[in-house]
């Protein structure tokens, strides 16, 4: 999927993650806030960029402003964020690309 | 469990958690409901439909629930909503489906059919997901029984107050005298189709002492259990529901009492002055059930 527009999944509630993706040009470009970086930040990471290809999307800035949000979360937040992104909320894939 | 096993379970507490929101669906299981109702409809903002079904989705496929039955309530068939959360229930891996706003048996048909549908496209066990309605308006209630026998799916109906007392025009006021033609007409009809029947939620959280009344009048009236919104009240409802000391015994007396006769091929008996037989058996097997699931039975049966 490619990234057209700017938008937004997720809140800043305690175990959530705020999420914003934005059109780009140089691959996956991520910016991470979280309490628990130290720890997670590499895990962080890789979800997001994990979440990117199976989405198909090659092209993003990606913001994840975590609040201590489980592994689940994160992924439900960014998959929203990026088919938002594309306008869509109906006949969505689910299990789509799952191991 | 096998499917008919499922739609027997024991359902004292069915709790509802906004499937939106991560710091409610994390860990319920702690609390230990009998079931757990991830909502999409009233507690998910219009806005927020969509990322609902995502939480929901990941959660349900990633999180263990301990082996608590997890339902997902719908948004209504005069909602744009309703097929899409049909197909992301079923794909996530759901027991089964809480019909919002349910009216008539068509409704149930038509809910049905998109299950049917979801269950190809994910590839589930044909008739592995489960059904039950909210009977919301008078006439839903007045159509209980068509549509509890809407589908071999159906497991239950469920009295849902607040929009119920709008229609009615009624605020509960009363204690619940309201609502009390509502309850017999939904427990008769249940019990006709051989299903069972939850009450509607108790929103007032801080009067523990008015849910614990009308949990035990809803107990006598033949309900099977309450939806919840909050963990306090899970311990009061699972307390009233558990078996007297007195009635675990003497329901375990006469299970074995009927067994013993029928091997001696004696049908109707005499024990402790009271006339046994067959019909006996179902009612002393669920307390026994209740017993074991309320942590109160360590027998044999």
């Amino acid at each position: 999927m490619i990234i057209n527009k700017t938008s937004m999944a997720g809140t800043l509630e305690s175990s959530d993650v705020l999420v914003t993706v934005a059109p780009g040009n140089q691959g996956i470009q991520l910016q991470v806030t979280s309490p628990v970086i130290q720890q997670f930040g590499r895990a962080i990471h890789r979800t997001v960029l994990d979440t990117m290809a199976r989405l198909g999307v090659e092209h993003a800035r990606v913001t994840v402003a975590d609040q201590g949000a489980l592994d689940c979360t994160l992924k439900a937040r960014l998959e929203c964020a990026v088919y938002r992104a594309n306008g869509v909320t109906e006949n969505i894939p689910w299990g789509k690309g799952e191991q | 469990m096998n499917i008919a096993e499922r739609k027997n379970r024991l359902r004292r507490t069915m709790m509802f958690l906004s499937a939106q929101r991560p710091n409610l669906i994390k860990d319920p299981y702690l609390f230990a409901p009998d079931s757990l109702i991830f909502d999409l409809e009233d507690a998910v903002a219009e806005n927020q439909k969509d990322a609902a079904r995502f939480s929901l989705y990941h959660a349900i496929k990633n999180l263990d629930y301990h082996g608590i039955e997890r339902l997902v309530r719908i948004n209504a068939l005069d909602t744009p909503h309703w097929a899409e959360d049909v197909r992301v229930s079923v794909a996530s891996g759901i027991d089964g489906i809480r019909i919002a706003k349910c009216e008539t048996a068509q409704d149930v048909r038509v809910i049905e059919q998109a299950v049917i549908s979801a269950e190809q496209e994910f590839s589930r066990e044909p008739g592995s997901v489960l059904l039950m309605a909210a009977l919301e308006s008078p006439l839903a209630v007045l159509n209980a029984y068509e549509i509890s026998k809407a589908s071999p799916r159906m497991f239950g109906i469920a009295l849902s107050g607040g929009d119920f007392r709008r229609c009615l025009r009624t605020t509960g006021a009363g204690g619940g005298v309201d609502m009390f033609t509502a309850r017999g007409l939904m427990v008769l009809s249940a019990r006709a189709a051989g299903i069972q029947c939850f009450d509607t939620v108790y929103t007032k959280l801080d009067d523990l002492e008015g849910f614990e009344k009308e949990t035990r009048l809803i107990k006598d009236m033949g309900f099977d259990g309450k939806s919840i919104v909050n963990a306090r009240q899970i311990k009061i409802v699972h307390d009233i529901f558990a078996p007297s000391k007195a009635e675990i015994a003497e329901a375990e007396r006469v299970v074995m009492a009927i067994r013993e006769n029928a091997e001696k091929g004696i049908g109707i008996f005499q024990l402790d002055g009271k006339m046994l037989d067959i019909a006996f058996m179902e009612g002393a097997e669920r307390t026994i059930a209740l017993a074991k699931a309320s942590g109160l039975y360590k027998g044999g049966l």
